[in-house]
Parts: C-alpha cells; structure tokens; sequence
C-alpha cells in the first residue's frame, strides 16, 4: 500500500493578515476552518477528523465544542516543531487511506505579533527545548534568529555564501508578496540595497532577513482523492509526504553538520519517492523559511544545487518566478506573513487551482514541493499535484 | 569666574542618575537542574568544568543524556574537560531576545567546540565582541550570578593558548 494520490486537499481557507490583533489563537483558527469547510462546499457535520496545531498549544476538545462536532472518529497531537503542519498531513493520509477517517480538518497559524513575540522571552515553551533552556539561555543563545544565524555563520564560512545573497532570497519574497494582495508586505517594495542597509538583528542577519512577526491562521480539508472528485473546488492531490526526525532535535548548536539541512533532503527523498518524481519534476518550491539563509540551504539539501551552491543559484536569480525553480510565489513567511507554514500549503493548493493572481501563477504548474522545517532541522516535505 | 566643581560633579550625578537606574541589568534566565544535569551545575560552582562520559566505551558527550547513544550503556561519570575549546560557529546579537540581554547588546553569542569533542554555547565578554571568528580558541571562566546563586561556566577568547592533548 502506498500514499501517494490516496487523499486530496479539497478545502483551503485563512484569516486576514495582520501585525496586531484582538482576537485569541483559537478564534483565528476557528475562522479558517469554516473557511477551509466553505471553500471545499463541506459543512462541519462531514469532518470526522480534526488535528490540532502543536505550536498553537491547540486541543481537539476546543474544536469539538465550537464547531459542535457530534463524532470525531480521530484526532491526534504532531510534535515536529514547525514541521507539525506537514506531519500532520501526512498523519491525515494514513488516517483517511486507512479508513478510520473521512474527512480530517487541519489548522493552524499563531499571533506571533501580538501573542508570542520573540523578545519577550517567551516564545519557547515546548518540551523538546528543556535542553535549550536549561543550557542555552542563561547563556544568552535565546532566539530562532540566533540558533539559525549561527548556522548560516558557519555556511558562509564553509562555502564563502554573502550577505548579499541571502539578500537575494528577501527581495525575491518581497518581489512576489507585490504581486499578491494578501501579503502583508504587498505595495513595499524592497531593493537589495534596502536588505544591505536593514539594521543587524543577529549577524549575518539583518531585519530584513528575518520572516515576519504576524498574526494570522489557515485550515486545510483534507478527503479520499475519490471523493475530492465531486466537491466544489478542483482536488489537488497529495502525491507524496515525507517527514524527518534528524539527529541532535534538541538543539541546532548539536548539529554535526550545522551549515546544512540534511533532514530536508531525506524527507525529500521519502516524499519524492512515494510521488515517483525527481526534484526537478517540481515546477514550483514552497520553502517555510524563518530565514532567509534557510531557502539557500534547502535547495542544497532538496538536491536542486550541490552543497555551497545555493548562494550563487539564488543570486543568478533561478528562484525569480521566471527563473528555472521559482520559490515563495507568496512571498513566504518573509513578505506575506508567518503562519506556522500554513500560507505555504494554500499557496501550493492555489497555485494548482490556477487561482492565484495571473501575475504570479507560475506557468503550466502541475506539481509543487512544500517544504517545512521543525525543532532543529527537522523536516517534511510535501509533493502536491494536479489532479488530471 | 571659575565653576564650583562639586556643583559640576552634581550636576553630572544628576544627569546620569536615571541613565543609572535603566543599567541595573535584569538576572539571566537561571538554569533548572534536574535529577540528570544537577552535578554538572555543582561542579560548576566548584569552577570546575564537567561533561558526562560513558564508562563502557570512553566516549564523552554533552548535553547530558540516560544513555550513551553509541554503546546504549548507563553508567557514566561526570569527568573533568580542559575548558578549552574553538568557536565552531557565532553570531554578533544586536537584538536582546530575552529582557535580560536589553542593557547587554551587541554581545557574541558563540557554539563552543571543546577539545573533547563536545559543543558548548556562550556569550562572550563584551571586550570580545568585535574580535570573534570561527576557529578562534577560548577559554572557560565561571561567574557566580548575584540574584540566583548560579554559577555559570561562560568563555572568553584566549591568546595563543598551548594546544590542549586528550591523555587517555
Ligand atoms: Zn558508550
């Protein structure tokens, strides 16, 4: 038995973006669902299955209350850092191709603006980080900026990756997120020089380097491929999922290899794999980067270039939507906003539909890799297609 | 005329007085030791610095860990480190993450390669911080916290320290 082409996402839906907000984590997560449960032509009484968010410290029960849902047949808890998301799709597939579900509702999206905001210290709270906290924070190593920049550090040390290059990933995002509505950073145009000028949050990383602090929340509907076929929106197939839980999850510093993703790539391999499909199949990458330097060191890992290629790939401008392997046609979590990775999936699911703004509908798209990055490289990748 | 010099200095107590008052520096996030790091943290308060090494097959390793995940043995020791190591990797903070580094930035925060093998993490002295790069060689130090009664094994650069040998 095999995954791949067994489950369909039917239904997409998110919150408006914003940097500020009145409302809880729950209530933006609950208005996504019914969002998602709109757009797929679904109502609360055919969802059997509902995986909360990890990283929103989200409960079923919040949702079987709310929602009113009289049945759940399944629910689960996925811990993979920011890498839950694709976990739990993967989680869905198995439930859904097993029969133990129908139709799995998955949400999530934070208030990293106005909820969690990183320099109040209190960001990391997840059980896995014991180690983090216990020995990194009195020491000062306290923020995802500081793990990832110390990793990017070492890139430019190993391969001689720039500053400039990884300024070439922000105005790539920025580029895009103007032809997108949605986007919180839609109609702010940003230069290379504007990326070289932002002011040094953590070196290498400047302000601009860094996603954005956002509020905001999405759901997906996941059914049977089969049943996809007669909902109110084009299926798009999950082609393959795969996930990696690397060595050293417990801090990025215990990494062997500190300038690279490798997890990224077995994720990949197992994703690819189950879709019966070589990366460059892929006509469009969806990579969730906290940072910009992580777009450079998943294309390495993906495969797409060698490893201390990706800072000249990226500043030959092969990530530009007209380039060989357009990535974030969204803008990512670093123009359009940071929802837990959320933005990335609708993203892929959209640009599958041909709904996105012709602008930046990627040409004669048909499969797309979704990248997610968890805990300490950590990953999962999802391979999404077309359905024919 | 001349000024009163003890008005001057007034004036100048007066001027730096609230200054003064933001630069009391909030306490670092204290450690919480449990049942498995605990000699480590003591070991520190005696300034010595310790990592767990697996009495079946040698290996040293940090952070600590039940079992040694080569060999899968329980029995282990905290064994004393030289404290010396390289910087494998750092990134100049401009942006305090945490209250307490507010009155702290810019400040090197550093993944320390010790001459054992295993990797540590510390910020480094402010006299330090513009002159941090890969493969420089540090030293431990230990600096009791005055609000918390920890003491923390923290690094600073070295010069041209002797290379340190592992003697089995
Ligand atoms: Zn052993």
């Amino acid at each position: 038995m095999t995954l791949t082409a067994q489950c369909a996402i039917v239904g997409v839906g998110q919150t408006v973006y914003t940097r500020g907000t009145d409302r809880s984590t729950l209530e933006l997560h609950l208005e996504a669902c019914r969002r998602a449960l709109d757009d797929a032509g679904l109502t609360v009484a055919d969802v059997d299955g509902v995986i909360p968010s990890s990283l929103a410290q989200g409960t079923v029960e919040d949702f079987i209350v709310n929602l009113g849902l009289r049945d759940l047949a399944f629910s689960t808890s996925v811990q993979l850092g920011g890498a839950s998301l694709i976990a739990s799709v993967q989680n869905a597939c198995m439930a859904i191709s097993t029969g133990v579900a129908s139709c799995v509702l998955i949400p999530a999206g934070r208030r990293g603006y106005s909820g969690e905001r990183v320099s109040t210290g209190k960001a990391v709270t997840a059980a896995s980080m014991a180690t983090v906290r216990e020995f990194e924070f009195p020491l000062g190593n306290i923020g995802a900026a500081q793990w990832f920049a110390q990793a990017a550090q070492r890139h430019m040390h190993e391969f001689g990756t720039t500053s400039e290059q990884l300024g070439h990933v922000a105005v790539n995002s920025r580029a895009n997120a103007n032809l997108n509505e949605r986007a919180l950073m839609y109609g702010k145009p940003m230069t290379l020089a504007d990326h070289q000028n932002s002011r040094m949050i953590t070196s290498p990383f400047r302000l601009f380097d860094c996603s954005l602090e956002s509020d905001g929340a999405g759901a997906l509907v996941i059914v049977s491929a089969e049943r996809g076929r007669d909902l109110r929106k084009p299926p798009v197939l999950i082609s393959g999922v795969g996930i990696s839980h690397s060595d050293s999850p417990t801090s990025i510093t215990q990494k062997p290899h500190v300038a690279g993703v490798p997890a990224i790539g077995v994720a990949a391999r197992r994703a690819l794999g189950m879709a019966g499909m070589h990366v460059t199949d892929a006509d469009c990458l969806i990579i969730h980067e906290g940072f910009t330097w992580y777009v450079i060191a998943a294309l390495e890992a993906l495969g797409v270039v060698g490893m201390g290629e990706g800072g000249p790939y990226v500043e030959e401008g092969h990530i530009r939507l007209d380039g060989r392997t357009p990535v974030n046609p969204h803008g990512g979590a670093l123009s359009e906003a940071h929802v837990s990775g959320m933005n990335h999936i609708i993203e892929g699911v959209r640009q599958l539909r041909d709904e996105v703004e012709p602008a930046r509908q990627v040409d004669g798209c048909e499969n797309i890799l979704v990248v997610n990055e968890g805990n300490f490289f950590d990953g999962a990748v999802l391979s999404l297609r077309r359905a024919s | 005329m001349r000024e009163h010099p003890g008005g001057e200095r007034g004036q100048l107590l007066r001027r730096c007085r609230p200054v003064l008052a933001t630069c009391v520096m909030m306490p670092r996030p204290a450690p919480e030791p449990t049942s498995l790091t605990r000699g480590f943290w003591e070991a520190a308060r005696r300034h010595e610095l310790v990592v767990q090494r697996c009495t079946a097959c040698r290996v040293y390793r940090h952070y600590p860990r039940v079992l040694c995940p080569d060999c899968h043995s329980a029995d282990w020791q905290w064994t004393p480190v030289s404290g010396r190591g390289t910087i494998f990797t750092f990134t100049v903070t401009h942006r305090a993450f945490h209250p307490a580094w507010v009155d702290r930035v810019p400040y090197v925060c550093a993944t320390i390669e010790l001459d054992e093998g295993v990797r540590m993490v510390s910020d480094l002295p402010a006299e330090d911080t513009a002159r941090a790069e890969i493969g420089m060689r540090v030293e431990v130090f230990f600096e009791e916290q005055p609000d918390d009664g920890a003491t923390l094994p923290r690094f600073r650069l070295c010069e041209n320290p002797p290379a340190y040998v592992v003697h089995e």
